[in-house]
Formats: C-alpha cells, sequence, structure tokens
C-alpha cells in the first residue's frame, strides 16, 4: 500500500493551494472560524506551524517568516499588561491590518479573475504577420556527387590559355655604362640613339632608368622641346665642371 | 449604416489589436470626433440588433471587434482559435496590487503578499502586462513598476477607473484608490457605520 507513505507529502500538496503566508494565515482563520480582529494568536500559531511542517526548502522562507512574527505576537501577548487599558498596543494590529489588506488583495484578485475569464471567451481577430519563408534545409550530398558536378562544370568551360611569366631584372648600371660611353663620343645625342633596335621592353626601361638617374647626378641634361618630340640628351657643362 | 460605420467596421475588422478613437478618426479626413462616435454607436447597435456573431467593445483605450460568448467553445473546439493562457493565482496577486499602487516596487508588493514576487514580475513584464516605469527615490533607487495598455485588453478595461473601487469591496480597509473619496470620508464612515472592518482601518491608517 502507497498511500500511507504518501502521507506527510499530502501536505506539500495541500500548501500548493496557498498563496502565500497571509492566504495561510487567513484560511486557517477563516476554518477555525475565529474573529479576525481578536486572533488566538497561540492557537493560530501552532497550527500554522504545523501546516508548514513539510514545506519544500525554496518556499519555507516566507512562511518561516510568518511563523516566527506570530511568535512573536504570542509572547508580547503573554506579557502583563500596564494598568492603563487605553495605552495599550495591541501587538496583533499590524498583522491585523495586513490579513485585512491581504483579504482586500484577494478581492481584487477574483473581480480580475472574472474580468480575465470574461475576456478569455471572447476571440478578437486573429491576425499574424505573415512570417518570412523558412530557410532551405541543408544540402545532402555525398563528396562523389559533388566532386562529379564540379568536374562536368569544369568540362564545359574551354582551357584557359596561360602565360608563363618570366621575371627579367632591369640592368640599370649597364646602361648608365653605355650611356656615358656614348656621352664621351658625342654632346649630344637623341633618345634613340642609345637604345638597340628591336630592343626588349626591359632594355629601353633600364635605359630610360639610367638616364634618369644620370641627369640626377648632374651628368646630362635632358630636353624635350614640344610634346611627343624626340628626346635630346645633352652632356651638362656644370655636371662636367664638377 | 452609413459609409462611414461601415468604413469603421473594415477597420476594426482588419485589426489585431484595438483601436483607440482617435486613430479611427484619421480614417475619414473629414470624418470629426464626434462623428465617428456617433458612427461607432451606430456599429454597436447594428452587430447588436441585427443578430451578428461579432460585437463592438471598447477596452484597453480602443476599441475592438470580439466574438460573442456564447460561441467560444464551439470555436475552441474546433481549434480554429485558442484561448490565452490564464494567469496564476500568483500573477493575478501582483497584478492586483500594481494596478492600485502603481507605481509601486518590489519591496512594496512583497509586503503586501508575504511572498518573494522577483520571478512573477519577470513574467508579467515578459507579458507585457507590466513594465518599469521609474525608479524610486531612496536607497538602492529600486525600480518602480505599472500596468501597461495591454494589461486593460487582458482585463476588458476602458480604462484603470474601471477596476472595483475600494468602498465598493467587502473589507475597506483604505482607499487603494483614490479616485473620489479622500481618507478622511472613510474615517467618518467607519466612525459613523461603527462596521469592525472601516473602524479597523482607520486605526490601521493611523498606525502607518
Amino acid at each position: 500500500m502507497l498511500a500511507p507513505e504518501r502521507g506527510p507529502s499530502s501536505f506539500d500538496v495541500e500548501l500548493e493551494a496557498y498563496h502565500g503566508p497571509l492566504d495561510l494565515l487567513l484560511s486557517l482563520i477563516r476554518d477555525e472560524k475565529v474573529d479576525i480582529y481578536d486572533i488566538p494568536v497561540a492557537r493560530i500559531a501552532q497550527q500554522f506551524l504545523a501546516r508548514i511542517r513539510h514545506l519544500p526548502l525554496d518556499e519555507a522562507a516566507d512562511y518561516l517568516e510568518m511563523a516566527a512574527r506570530l511568535l512573536r505576537i504570542k509572547a508580547q501577548m503573554l506579557l502583563p499588561r500596564n494598568e492603563n487599558v487605553d495605552l495599550w498596543e495591541d501587538p496583533r494590529a499590524e498583522l491585523v491590518r495586513r490579513l485585512l489588506e491581504y483579504q482586500q488583495v484577494r478581492e481584487v484578485v477574483d473581480h480580475l479573475d472574472t474580468m480575465a475569464e470574461s475576456r478569455r471567451g471572447r476571440f478578437a481577430r486573429a491576425f499574424l504577420p505573415e512570417s518570412a519563408p523558412p530557410p532551405a534545409p541543408p544540402l545532402a550530398l555525398s563528396l562523389v556527387e559533388l566532386m562529379t558536378a564540379v568536374d562536368r562544370v569544369l568540362r564545359v568551360t574551354r582551357q584557359p590559355t596561360l602565360h608563363e611569366v618570366v621575371a627579367r631584372s632591369l640592368d640599370v648600371p649597364g646602361a648608365i655604362a653605355t650611356v656615358r660611353a656614348v656621352l664621351l663620343l658625342r654632346e649630344r645625342l637623341r633618345w634613340r640613339d642609345v637604345i638597340v633596335p628591336q630592343a626588349e621592353p626591359w632594355q629601353v626601361l633600364s635605359v630610360l632608368l639610367a638616364l634618369l638617374e644620370l641627369a640626377k647626378l648632374g651628368e646630362l641634361k635632358l630636353a624635350q622641346p614640344k610634346p611627343f618630340a624626340d628626346v635630346e640628351i645633352s652632356r651638362d657643362a656644370a655636371g662636367e665642371a664638377a | 449604416m452609413t459609409p462611414l460605420a461601415k468604413l469603421l467596421e473594415a477597420a476594426l475588422f482588419a485589426s489585431a489589436r484595438p483601436i483607440p478613437t482617435d486613430e479611427l478618426a484619421t480614417l475619414d479626413a473629414e470624418a470629426s470626433p464626434a462623428s465617428v462616435r456617433v458612427a461607432l454607436d451606430e456599429l454597436r447597435d447594428t452587430l447588436d440588433n441585427d443578430g451578428h456573431g461579432v460585437e463592438l467593445v471598447e477596452l484597453g483605450e480602443g476599441w475592438q471587434l470580439l466574438t460573442r460568448p456564447e460561441y467560444t467553445e464551439a470555436i475552441e473546439r474546433a481549434q480554429l482559435a485558442l484561448r490565452p493562457q490564464r494567469l496564476s493565482g500568483a500573477s493575478l496577486e501582483t497584478l492586483a496590487i500594481i494596478a492600485y499602487r502603481q507605481p509601486i516596487g518590489r519591496s512594496e508588493i512583497e509586503e503586501i503578499r508575504g511572498v518573494a514576487v522577483g520571478s512573477v514580475l519577470k513574467a508579467l513584464v515578459e507579458r507585457g502586462l507590466i513594465d518599469i516605469v521609474g525608479r524610486a527615490e531612496g536607497l538602492g533607487r529600486p525600480l518602480l513598476y505599472g500596468t501597461t495598455p495591454l494589461f486593460l485588453e487582458h482585463f476588458a478595461l476602458r480604462h484603470l477607473g474601471e477596476l472595483p473601487r475600494a468602498d465598493e469591496l467587502a473589507v475597506a480597509l483604505r482607499p487603494l484608490v483614490r479616485i473620489e473619496e479622500p481618507d478622511v470620508d472613510l474615517a467618518d464612515a467607519g466612525d459613523a457605520d461603527a462596521e469592525p472592518e472601516l473602524g479597523l482601518g482607520a486605526a490601521g491608517d493611523a498606525a502607518r
């Protein structure tokens, strides 16, 4: 028989019906049919403790705080009262105030619940904005299929024409020597005189850089009378003097 | 129906949310807010009197077409629409306190409810029923919560004033919402009535 073993846990189930220590306290007061303005604290505190004995730990704190409060009030009630009754402040007053306040909240909750139920019972237009289309499912294909597809694509394309690129270094010192040699023989010369016929681009570039280098060093002058005219090269008298 | 009433019906049908009166007025450049109100009345009367399955309801600071309660069960049984999830007791208690005391901080709510409300507050904010409306002065500048327009919609309220007034509740401890009655009236009533609740209520006020 399982039922007897489940006995203690039935408290937990029971306590879930309460919304908190104040709710539990109110229901005790109702069950015991006692006057909320004259709570028999000792009796209610004892019952309160009995009910929370099997509370799960995470909920216990709220209830234990109330239990401690009840015990303190119980102790205060036992203290001998002052002869002047008018000055006596009921230690239960604050608790009663809170209970009544909570009772009021419960009443509002009943109202709200009724209103929410009435609203839930009426449907509004259920307009749902069109959602974006779902993303395509991830591709599922084998490596062979992928390779075959790549091969098919490559076969369609033409064989690309490839150029072999050969790096040619420029020979600027060589060109400088050539230009200097020519300048020794002739005072003036033209661009074409220092370039061998059928020159490779690297040779042309070498000569160009050689001329610029020599002009910078002051060994020669470069002149171009008009755009696209032949460049005239002449010995630099000043440079020669230096 | 007048053309304006028909236009309003179409707009209300097209919208999933309640439409405020001034927004309805923008539908027709020639329509004044007053004429919109007349047309809304006309639409409501037509829906009520000609036997329609929907009705025009004013709620949540606007107007909305809702199905009539008698068809709810059939609609839900056919799974054409689902009712929103019902709020738990803890959520309702917390909402009730916020609705009457807003703006209010977490510790005050916990003081009234007697339990921790952190997770409940988070869930209510996520559901859009409450929102953070500011911060209190004082230590730690705690967050203050208030209800949203969705709260009004959820409970089919036009405004917060439609919540039951404190003096309409059986236990009138102290006015939660000060709409008409100042504290003095309540205290006077308590003296005159000699009802224990009211008498103690005044005492409770004094104690605070």
